[in-house]
């Protein structure tokens, strides 16, 4: 076969196309799916509550992913300020996960229990009020919108099927949980639980 | 084995093997294959026949050799990195590098460089290591890193979260207390009373006090501010309003505020109740590093 052959046939140079550009991917991605460190939860992660869940959405609505990584590099100047690395497993109940790619503020992955859930009220309302030097934006309608709770079942089930293990009582508890909270009071409980299954320092 | 690599099946090893084995095979095969002349191509040197825009034609010049060399050097470079580097499957390379072990190699470097100044630090009394330039600026560094974020990048804090540089102290301002609060954290609960005072009880213990820490009120509800204050606000905040450091309520009869002392805000403060919490330090920043910072806080205070 020669070049003027596979220059000519832009179908068969399309197949061709797809076949180099697909080696890397069934290399390096693929087996990513058969991977236990990536796809078994480490010891004791937990799905996220209904509202965590719905924190979590929000989070997705309001772009924090877009300031905010979750993501702890293995370096130490990362572990000195943020804590232990992440590791794979923390994720597998992530759809989609919020690793982020680009941090204009800190990273989040481990900021559970870092503050209290006052200062995250205070800070979300207006992060100028704690931090006079913060350049983020105030969220002040989180605390006037409350969770539409009839959605909540609906969010679970959808993460059951893409494999988070809930149960039926968890899905048919889910509305009475998120019942009358404030779009805050969801945030601030997805942002307190984010990193605690890995508590130590390293 | 490294527990990074194990896979559901020894399939997916060979996979990664054998695809990446030929991959490297087919480009090596590729390069040669198309730098090879052809039957019936023109010479090196002279033209290819094509033409564009009439009189633009085109050399049948072989790629120069460096270039081609480059081209064969990066599959060589490949190679070696597999055979050095984990890559193909379950294979650790020779090097056994991974990530953890160079996470841990700069973890033991700076332990080895940072450690002995600690454990200096951690020798000395936090009174004496206040004093100390060195430990005050690690502090400063460290505090600015963990702390700032609460209580200002000045110490000076932020409405509900304390003032460090002053002389009030919630908890008490001693070196062990320093140190317990921010190892073991503290949890301030004041309860809400507006159900039990009513708007009006509320109005009246506010204006007391107001008048506590001297400021302007209303003499007569204050004056019935007083007995309301004696049975509901004195078993926390003391009979004289001086405050209680065991429970980490604060003392009224100053004009430090944690959340304000404006009427409004004292309204807000006794009808809704407070929490303030400051979380635990002792497992993310370990005792060494807990007893600089409080040294570096013991400072701010002007003793």
């Amino acid at each position: 076969m020669s070049h003027e052959v596979v220059e000519k046939n832009i179908g068969l140079m399309a197949v061709l196309i797809v076949l180099v550009i697909s080696v890397a991917g069934l290399v390096e991605i693929v087996p990513l799916f058969f991977l236990k460190s990536t796809t078994e939860p480490v010891e004791g992660l937990k799905p996220y509550t209904a509202l965590q869940l719905e924190g979590r959405d929000i989070y997705i609505r309001e772009g924090c992913y877009l300031c905010h990584s979750q993501m702890i590099r293995p370096f130490r100047a990362e572990t000195e300020r943020y804590g232990h690395y992440s590791v794979a497993g923390e994720f597998v109940y992530d759809h989609p996960f919020q690793w982020g790619s680009k941090r204009t503020g800190p990273d989040l992955a481990r900021v559970g229990g870092r503050y209290s859930d006052e200062w995250h009220r205070v800070h979300l309302n207006n992060p100028r009020d704690v931090v006079p030097e913060s350049i983020m934006p105030a969220f002040p309608w989180l605390n006037e919108q409350t969770i539409d709770a009839s959605l909540t079942p609906s969010k679970l089930k959808a993460m059951r099927t893409l494999g988070v293990p809930y149960s039926d009582a968890q899905i048919a508890a889910a509305s009475s949980a998120v019942e009358g909270k404030t779009e805050m009071d969801a945030l601030v409980a997805y942002l307190q639980n984010l990193g605690t299954v890995l508590s130590s320092r390293r | 084995m490294n527990p990074e690599f194990v896979f559901s099946s020894d399939f997916w090893n060979w996979w990664i093997i054998t695809l990446t084995l030929a991959n490297i095979l087919a480009c090596w095969w590729l390069i040669s294959w198309s730098s090879k002349k052809r039957p019936g191509e023109a010479a090196s040197g002279a033209v290819t026949g094509h033409k564009w825009d009439g009189n633009l034609e085109e050399y049948n010049n072989p790629l120069p050799r460096w270039w081609l060399w480059l081209f064969y050097l990066t599959l060589v470079f490949a190679l070696v990195y597999l055979a050095l580097y984990p890559g193909l499957g379950k294979i650790p390379g020779i090097l056994g590098w991974t990530p953890q072990k160079q996470y841990e190699r700069e973890i033991a470097s700076a332990n080895a460089t940072y450690g002995p100044l600690f454990a200096k630090f951690a020798q000395t009394p936090i009174p004496s290591l206040s004093k100390d330039p060195q430990a005050v600026k690690v502090g400063q560094r460290l505090f600015v890193n963990y702390c700032a974020g609460c209580h200002g990048s000045d110490a000076q804090g932020n409405p509900g979260f304390p003032n460090l540089t002053d002389n009030d102290w919630l908890y008490g301002g001693s070196a062990e207390a320093i140190e317990t609060t921010i190892l073991d954290g503290r949890s301030g609960v004041m309860p809400p009373w507006g159900a039990a005072l009513g708007a009006k009880g509320v109005d009246q213990v506010s204006a007391y006090v107001r008048e506590l820490s001297g400021q302007e009120a209303d003499g007569a509800q204050a004056a019935a501010g007083k007995t309301l204050f004696a049975s509901y606000c004195a078993a926390c905040h003391g009979a004289n309003g001086s405050g209680n450091q065991a429970l980490g309520a604060p003392n009224l009869s100053d004009r430090i505020w944690l959340y304000g002392g404006s009427p409004s805000t004292l309204r807000e403060t006794i009808t809704k109740g407070r929490s303030g919490h400051m979380p635990a330090h002792r497992d993310f920043l370990g005792k060494d590093k807990v007893h600089v910072l409080a040294a570096y806080i013991y400072s701010l205070s002007g003793r």
